[in-house]
């Protein structure tokens, strides 16, 4: 068996029956430790999110395995909670509810009501939201939702966090503030995190490593960058690191250089001759 | 400024007293405009279509009532709403209240077996598109068709009543609740499969609290239909009802009490329906983004 605290083995990933069969992922291998954050960057259609569905078991492979802690994984499970990016609360819910349907499904048995409940408020407060516990949803900015979004996936004390785009939705400043207040709360529990993103700034900054992926069909992953900067990071001491910037370089040259994303225009009756070798030298 | 000055100086005691009236007196005219914007507007034009009723049933020669021959021919009625002298002469009230009794039966049926079916055909694709062709069929039948199958079927009015009550409202229930269901975002079944929810907890957590706004459209549509259902079904079974009355007034040439019970069939169904609203939004309140 592998020693790797999450494997992803050869997974191929194939939509659709027949003729339309679309291939998505292509033999797609990755093996995790324990405590390692790792972000999926790519472009749109790339498939970085169908990788994230199929850790959570939300979505089956079509090929290969995912093995979480030596055991195979085939469905969703609150070992691998998942943070949405459009957050996911439930509307009818209050901020407290919302967590609170997590873990008192998660530690039914293991935790008495007491313990429960004082896991909850710990787990808002860990997210700074111990002011809105009696809020829905509606009632707070998206970057409290996202927050009670994160505070809803810690909650239930998975091996392993899955991030998807999770600050995608939310304006710069928030952005910022929100990954500052993952950095400190990684630092504190060493969590496993598995995190979707576009934003090259945000992947340099949060993750041990960067896996960066080919352009859809058929994605793969490129290339794998290993970021050797100490923790805690501060992103504005970050910003005259020749280090960081080299790594930024790094994933920015893989994107727009070996990967540049080629939209081929369904509306044009031809392909224009120079869109058609930029396509060719973009897959070559 | 001379205000701003003043009020400054005033110690906080003296201060309090005007202000508490100042509030009691803001609530009041408060209440007083939303009077004259809500209530004022449709109290003109009623009048106004009462006053012209007046004027074209005056003559002679009119085949209808006046609104004032009504209240006249009426009075004794409209003060005695709980009389009972035996039988079918009964006060409008006991008339309203044993029509009220057939519809809250055959609604509540309705409610249990359309949102479970409208449940069933949410969720499960099979038994959409075996349900729904069926539904989409029978939903067209008039109420009052099925009357005769049912009187046959439990050889007895009260019964029939009710199942024609049932059969007339669940349509809408059975609807809004599948397309409600079936609207449910993938997010949220998403987050239910990360917290592996159960097939109850689901149901109960996720389900009926996203597919709710819904099943209350369904539910107001379907109370509208049932109290329009009533008053024809009860025309044609007879015995206390609503319905009945009118039809015994029209047997007996009383244009006016119809009248009346026509103007009660129209308060008590504005009546369910806001009721009904009441409870949607009681039970709805924060469910929308």
């Amino acid at each position: 068996m592998s020693k790797h605290y999450l494997s992803i083995e050869g997974v191929n990933k194939v939509f659709g029956q027949g003729n339309k069969q679309s291939c998505v992922l292509k033999n797609v291998n990755l093996h995790i430790e324990k405590g390692e954050y790792i972000s999926i960057i790519g472009h749109s259609g790339c498939g970085k999110s169908t990788v994230l569905n199929i850790v959570a078991g939300l979505l089956p492979a079509t090929d290969g395995v995912v093995i979480l802690d030596g055991k195979e994984v085939n469905s969703p499970g609150p070992d691998r909670s998942v943070v949405f990016q459009n957050h996911s609360l439930l509307p009818w819910l209050t901020v407290y509810e919302n967590v609170a349907l997590a873990v008192n499904k998660t530690f039914k048995k293991t935790k008495t009501a007491k313990e429960r409940h004082e896991w909850i408020l710990k787990s808002l407060e860990m997210v700074h939201m111990s002011h809105a516990l009696d809020k829905r949803p509606a009632e707070i900015s998206g970057g409290m939702k996202q927050r009670v979004g994160i505070a809803r996936a810690l909650a239930m004390e998975p091996k392993v966090l899955l991030l998807d785009e999770p600050f995608g939705a939310l304006d710069a400043l928030t952005r910022a503030h929100l990954q500052d207040e993952v950095m400190k709360i990684q630092a504190e529990i060493n969590s496993t995190i598995i995190m979707i993103t576009h934003d090259v700034d945000e992947a340099v900054l949060l993750s041990d490593r960067i896996v960066m992926m080919t352009n859809g069909p058929e994605a793969t992953i490129g290339e794998i960058l290993e970021i050797d900067l100490p923790k805690p990071r501060n992103r504005i001491e970050m910003a005259d690191n020749p280090k960081y910037n080299r790594y930024r370089q790094a994933v920015l040259r893989f994107l727009y250089e070996k990967q540049r994303k080629v939209e081929v225009l369904v509306s044009a009756e031809k392909p224009k001759p120079a869109q058609a070798s930029l396509k060719k030298a973009a897959s070559a | 400024m001379t205000t701003k000055a003043n009020s400054i100086v005033k110690p906080l005691s003296a201060v309090s007293m005007p202000v508490s009236m100042d509030k009691t007196l803001f609530r009041f005219k408060r209440v007083g405009e939303s009077f004259v914007q809500k209530v004022l507007p449709a109290l003109i034009v009623g009048f106004l279509l009462i006053l012209i009723w007046e004027l074209l049933t005056s003559s002679q020669s009119a085949t209808l009532p006046s609104p004032s021959r009504v209240v006249t021919d009426t009075w004794e009625l409209i003060i005695n709403p709980f009389y009972n002298n035996g039988g079918t002469d009964v006060g409008m009230g006991w008339q309203i209240l044993a029509s009220l009794e057939r519809v809250a039966y055959g609604y509540s049926l309705a409610v249990i077996a359309g949102i479970s079916l409208g449940v069933l055909v949410g969720q499960s694709t099979w038994a959409m598109r075996g349900l729904d062709p069926i539904f989409q069929i029978l939903r067209t039948v008039p109420p009052l068709a099925w009357l005769p199958i049912s009187l046959a079927a439990f050889q007895d009015s009260n019964p029939s009543a009710i199942f024609v009550i049932f059969i007339t409202a669940i349509w809408p229930i059975i609807i809004n609740t599948s397309v409600g269901v079936r609207n449910i975002p993938e997010d949220y079944r998403n987050v239910a499969k990360v917290l592996s929810l159960n097939g109850y907890e689901y149901f109960t957590k996720v389900m009926l609290p996203a597919a709710a706004p819904y099943i209350f459209t369904g539910l107001r549509i379907g109370i509208g239909l049932s109290w329009l259902a009533i008053v024809a079904a009860e025309m044609l079974i007879g015995g206390v009802g609503i319905g009945f009355f009118i039809w015994d007034a029209w047997n007996a040439s009383m244009i006016s009490d119809i009248v009346l019970a026509l103007v009660y069939v129209g308060v008590v169904g504005f009546l369910l329906d806001k009721f009904i609203g009441f409870i949607s939004n009681l039970v709805t309140r924060g469910t929308s983004n």
